[in-house]
């Protein structure tokens, strides 16, 4: 039995928001109150580790590596303008040097770990600085690793032909999460290489 | 008369809390028989009555007057609690120490407690002797707290409210007893499997008293002659490795101080009377009286347990 | 074409097999199916739950007890606590909400179906994980390995140091899997609200149960994101050789307490806001009303849960926290006491001047509003920091923690099954033995959480196995345990009306209680497609409309 089955003239369209927008906008949320508990120990703990190598002696800014993850989200943006004007070879290239981007990045983390792990003698369980910055730039770089996962899937997807117009909502979609990747470092660098130096 | 009654003060903070309490009761009871009998009144009033079957009543959807007064009382209600309680709690956490007040500095182990009078040089564990306060010439005892491995809390409910003891982050609480008397209380801060027999007796004294004890417990312990074998037998086991002796070669800081044992009215932190028939079961295997505590049975023989409950009992 | 004849018996339909059915809801995303899968898993944990708080109370039932060791009633109220929280509550909340939250918005489903199947799962996982923990280590007489650190696991009782072996992991573990799967159904739950409601369901125009599960699921996403972070944090400190809180490294114990707490309170709040919504729907209904004050329910919901991010360390005023950092909780803890006492009040002017009708959901519902009332004054007695000096960790805050999650929640919970129990099976309870089920459990229940804030105020702190006789505990503790029998047969008596009126109760009919919301619109149950047509709607009370067209709520909103 339907209860209402006279429709009433409208005065405005029933439109509501996208709920792959408010979706991702709600993990946005999540990740980032996680997020905020790992900054808030790393802030807490500055100064306070008893031995072992400080930050001040061991970290170098990586800005090289952080203009590439910061770029990306330029490129990744673009890419998504081109897919929502149909053209698709150029999104290929834009999404293609997103996906770049960001494993040059990884691959800056992983250098800077090497060295710290290696040359410098600081390991998670060092000291306070060790437990905490690891597992905060560790935890980002997680983040950057699944998001480069989903990305590197697009690409094959689109390297088979298969990535359309009509796809460019999902996709924007997932750029937020890029973005949000993004702005994470943001905050993480600040606090890292600035704050706690 | 229950001896840890919340509601049952003789220090000065527990009877701060006290007098908060009062005052937060009767202003919440006064809110629940308003509330209560509204709500008992609209049960019985506005029952539906069989001849009002199939009739709606009037639908009423709210009333901004009414909710503007539901909201603004309950908000002054609010106003008088914070400021009471944020009163009290001034008076009792940024209390200054008086000039003649006590020092006493607890340490929370799995499961005992270690107190230490840094001035007076005295160390013992599980009963804490304080003197009475004379509210002309007020001797608080004033606690700093610590702990050893986990969580812990001290609570003696007629004394004080509890205040935890965490290790890396030491605390602070006092006492101000007006009256003499043994106070109970135990730990309040899940700490691992004996938690339940952590006790704590405090046993405020008269001036004179406590001067008496604290002469007694900064002794080394008392000469023992006759009791070799069971020294012998205390220092060639491990005993030393977790326990102290003063002026002997036992140092151990992981188990009490033993060196007046025999001052005390229990052992196992409170949870068994201080006879020697105990005292010897807790020797051979604590976990009789307390399983899971960290004391191991030592795997000793009879004749080995009576010597060592000998020398024990001559540790006064 | 052929033109032989084909042998048809229209007469013997055939029967699905087992099989099928099982695998139909085994990999179903039907928003309804989930609902009942997560209603029915909770009842089952409850009843694990339950048993553990029984042989907690025997053991408790006189002092000096021997009934089980140390260590198994550690275990126990471990177990107890996490079960009922993470395993009974919260899935029996999003196993309602996911039933009911799209048909009261006219949806068809949820906004992720596949999500909402697998955030089920995880959850159903995270729970199983938990209970294996019981096989293992000493065995199942010993319990096994189950976590012992406490429902909140403080640091450093649950480092490596203290808690040597796989306990704690178990509970670390066991809750990160769950976790997941509630961020998915909170996320699932908000996109849901925000993005399918039927025309012209405004956000004001929808029922107050959906505004609460809106509130709740951004609680959820705020909220168990700070325990999930703070629990890889004790992995990282376990495993990696990490010292997040190893106080001898100079870490901090109390940074756990605080990244616990920032998810405890609010996760308090995740659990009593769907219970509003109960109440709220059941409430106008049987006082034949609508719900008085709408638009300030919505704003003091908003409110709680915006607040009550901002109160945890009411939980830690006896840790050494500053006054003035005490006296800010104090402050947070008193204001939401206002807007929580605003909803009482809005009930209560809902019953008033209605006529009451008290059905069995009614009776519950009522019983809510004065334990609910009590809980909240016993609430605002231990947000005056001074007097929880006194009170926090012990038998009287268990009291009233119990008084809101059992006398508050689970009472409206009662309630809603009752209520939807129609809806959802198509057939009437049966009221005689529903009202048994009241007045048993509710005796019981004041036996038992009425009783126990006197061996609070006597001093018994909480978490103990056993305890001295001579302090005045004795008697309380027995008629405590009494209760929880009495409770017990309650529950028996509740699920075997539950069970017979499934297959024996009276056929109920769209809408056996003349209600006002959509989802009585439809067939008991639903068809898998909730609506044939999407409706439409012109007032919060769309059913009121219908049935009153000379005086819609849209002439009055």
């Amino acid at each position: 039995m339907s209860a209402m089955s006279v429709p009433l003239p409208r005065a405005r369209p029933w439109i509501l928001p996208d709920r792959g927008v408010v979706g991702m906008y709600c993990l946005i949320a999540a990740e980032s109150a996680i997020f905020t508990i790992f900054v808030i120990a790393y802030l807490f703990y500055i100064g306070k580790s008893l031995t072992g190598p400080q930050p001040q002696n061991v970290l170098h800014v990586p800005i090289f590596f952080t203009v590439c993850l910061l770029s990306s989200s330029l490129t990744i943006h673009l890419a998504v303008r081109q897919l929502q004007a149909g053209k698709e070879r150029m999104f290929a290239l834009l999404w293609l040097l997103t996906l770049i981007l960001g494993a040059l990045f990884l691959g800056g983390t992983a250098q800077e770990w090497r060295h710290l792990i290696y040359d410098e003698g600081l390991t998670i369980s060092t000291n306070l600085f060790g437990t905490t910055y690891y597992s905060l730039v560790g935890l980002h770089a997680f983040h950057v690793t699944v998001g480069l996962i989903a990305l590197a899937s697009v690409a094959v997807f689109s390297a088979f032909g298969l990535v359309k117009r009509e796809h460019a909502a999902r996709l924007e979609v997932l750029s937020m999460y890029w973005h949000f990747v993004d702005a994470v470092w943001v905050v993480v660098f600040t606090v890292v290489y600035f704050i706690g130096r | 008369m229950s001896p840890t009654s919340i509601f049952a003060p003789v220090s000065t903070p527990a009877s701060t809390i006290f007098g908060l309490s009062m005052f937060v009761l009767v202003v919440t009871g006064a809110i629940f028989v308003v509330v209560f009998s509204l709500l008992a009144y609209a049960s019985i009033k506005f029952r539906r009555k069989p001849e009002d079957h199939d009739c709606e009543p009037a639908q009423v959807y709210g009333s901004t007057q009414v909710e503007l007064a539901w909201t603004v009382i309950p908000v002054l209600i609010v106003v008088v609690l914070f400021l009471a309680s944020a009163r009290v709690i001034a008076s009792i956490q940024n209390a200054v120490a008086p000039p003649k007040a006590i020092a006493v500095t607890v340490i929370g182990h799995q499961y005992w407690w270690e107190y230490r009078y840094p001035d007076l040089k005295v160390v013992t564990a599980n009963e804490l002797h304080v003197p009475v306060s004379d509210p002309a010439h007020p001797t608080p005892t004033f606690l700093t707290l610590l702990s050893a491995d986990t969580d812990h809390s001290f609570w003696v409910p007629r004394l004080a409210g509890k205040t935890d003891l965490i290790p890396n982050h030491p605390n602070r609480t006092w006492i101000e007893p007006r009256e003499t008397g043994l106070f109970l209380g135990q730990c309040s801060q899940y700490c691992g499997v004996q938690h339940a027999k952590m006790l704590l007796r405090v046993y405020v004294q008269t001036r004179a008293e406590f001067d008496q004890w604290i002469q007694q417990q900064a002794k080394p312990a008392a000469e023992t002659g006759a009791v070799f074998e069971g020294r012998r037998v205390f220092e060639s086991t491990a005993c030393i490795n977790c326990h102290t002796i003063a002026g002997t070669v036992a140092n151990g800081r992981f188990g009490p101080d033993l060196t007046h044992l025999m001052s005390r009215d229990t052992i196992a932190s409170g949870a068994v009377a201080n006879t020697r028939e105990n005292l010897r079961r807790w020797i051979r295997d604590p976990s009789d009286f307390k399983p899971g505590c960290l004391m191991p049975a030592m795997g000793l023989g009879d004749a080995q347990l009576d010597s060592l409950t000998d020398y024990m009992e001559t540790l006064r | 074409m052929s033109t032989g004849s084909i042998a048809w018996d229209a007469a013997a339909p055939e029967r699905t097999p087992l099989v099928e059915i099982l695998h139909g809801w085994v990999t179903t995303v039907d928003h309804k199916r989930l609902g009942i899968m997560y209603v029915g898993y909770a009842l089952l944990l409850l009843m694990a739950g339950g048993v553990e708080a029984m042989i907690m109370r025997i053991q408790l039932i006189r002092p000096l007890n021997h009934f089980v060791s140390p260590e198994v009633f550690n275990r126990m109220f471990t177990m107890h606590g996490t079960t009922m929280i993470f395993f009974v509550v919260m899935p029996m909340l999003f196993g309602f909400a996911n039933y009911l939250v799209p048909l009261m918005i006219g949806a068809r489903d949820m906004a992720f179906p596949r999500l909402n199947a697998f955030s089920f799962w995880m959850t159903a996982f995270g729970g199983l994980f938990l209970y294996s923990s019981f096989i293992g280590g000493d065995g199942l007489y010993g319990a096994g390995n189950a976590p012992d650190v406490g429902w909140f696991a403080y640091a450093p009782l649950t480092s490596q140091t203290f808690s040597p072996g796989h306990s704690t992991d178990f509970w670390t573990l066991s809750l990160l899997v769950s976790g997941v799967g509630s961020i998915g159904t909170a996320i699932n739950i908000f996109a849901t609200i925000i993005c399918m409601r039927c025309p012209v369901m405004t956000l004001g125009k929808m029922p107050l149960l959906a505004w609460m599960n809106l509130v709740m699921a951004g609680l959820v996403i705020l909220a168990i994101s700070p325990l999930t972070a703070a629990q890889v944090m004790l992995m990282v400190d376990r495993y990696l050789g990490g010292h997040f809180f190893d106080t001898q490294a100079g870490g901090s114990a109390v940074m756990w307490m605080h990244f616990f707490w920032v998810f405890g309170h609010p996760e308090v709040y995740v659990l009593v806001l769907p219970a509003f919504g109960f109440a709220s729907e059941i409430i106008p209904v049987f006082s034949r009303k609508a719900i008085f004050g709408y638009p300030v329910m919505v704003a003091a919901t908003v409110a709680i849960g915006f607040i009550s991010m901002s109160v945890w360390a009411h939980h830690m005023f006896t840790v050494g926290m500053t006054s003035n950092a005490n006296t800010f909780f104090v402050l947070s803890t008193m204001a939401i006491a206002v807007p929580t006492g605003i909803k009482i009040f809005n009930w209560l002017g809902t019953m008033w001047g209605g006529k009451i009708q008290f059905n069995t959901p009614m009776l519950f519902c009522v019983a809510f509003l004065f334990q609910f009332l009590m809980a909240g004054l016993t609430g605002i007695m231990q947000g005056a920091a001074p007097f929880d000096w006194q009170l926090t960790a012990s038998y009287f805050v268990i009291a009233h923690f119990h008084y809101v999650i059992v006398g508050g929640i689970l009472f409206t919970i009662f309630a809603a099954f009752y209520y939807w129990f129609p809806k959802v099976t198509g057939r009437m309870y049966n009221e005689r033995v529903g009202k048994l089920h009241f007045w048993i459990f509710v005796i019981g229940f004041h036996l038992t959480f009425t009783v126990m804030h006197i061996p609070g105020i006597l001093g018994m702190p909480r978490r103990i196995y056993t305890y001295e006789p001579g302090r005045g505990w004795d008697t309380w503790n027995l008629i405590i345990t009494a209760g929880a029998f009495i409770q017990a047969v309650g529950i028996l008596i509740f699920l075997g009306n539950l069970a017979w009126s499934y297959f024996r109760g009276a056929l109920a009919g769209n809408d056996p209680w003349d209600a006002w919301t959509l989802e009585w619109s439809t067939a008991s149950p639903p068809p898998a497609y909730n609506f044939a047509v999407i409706p439409e709607v012109r007032s919060r009370r769309p059913l009121w409309d219908l049935k009153h067209p000379e005086d819609p709520d849209w002439k009055y909103e």
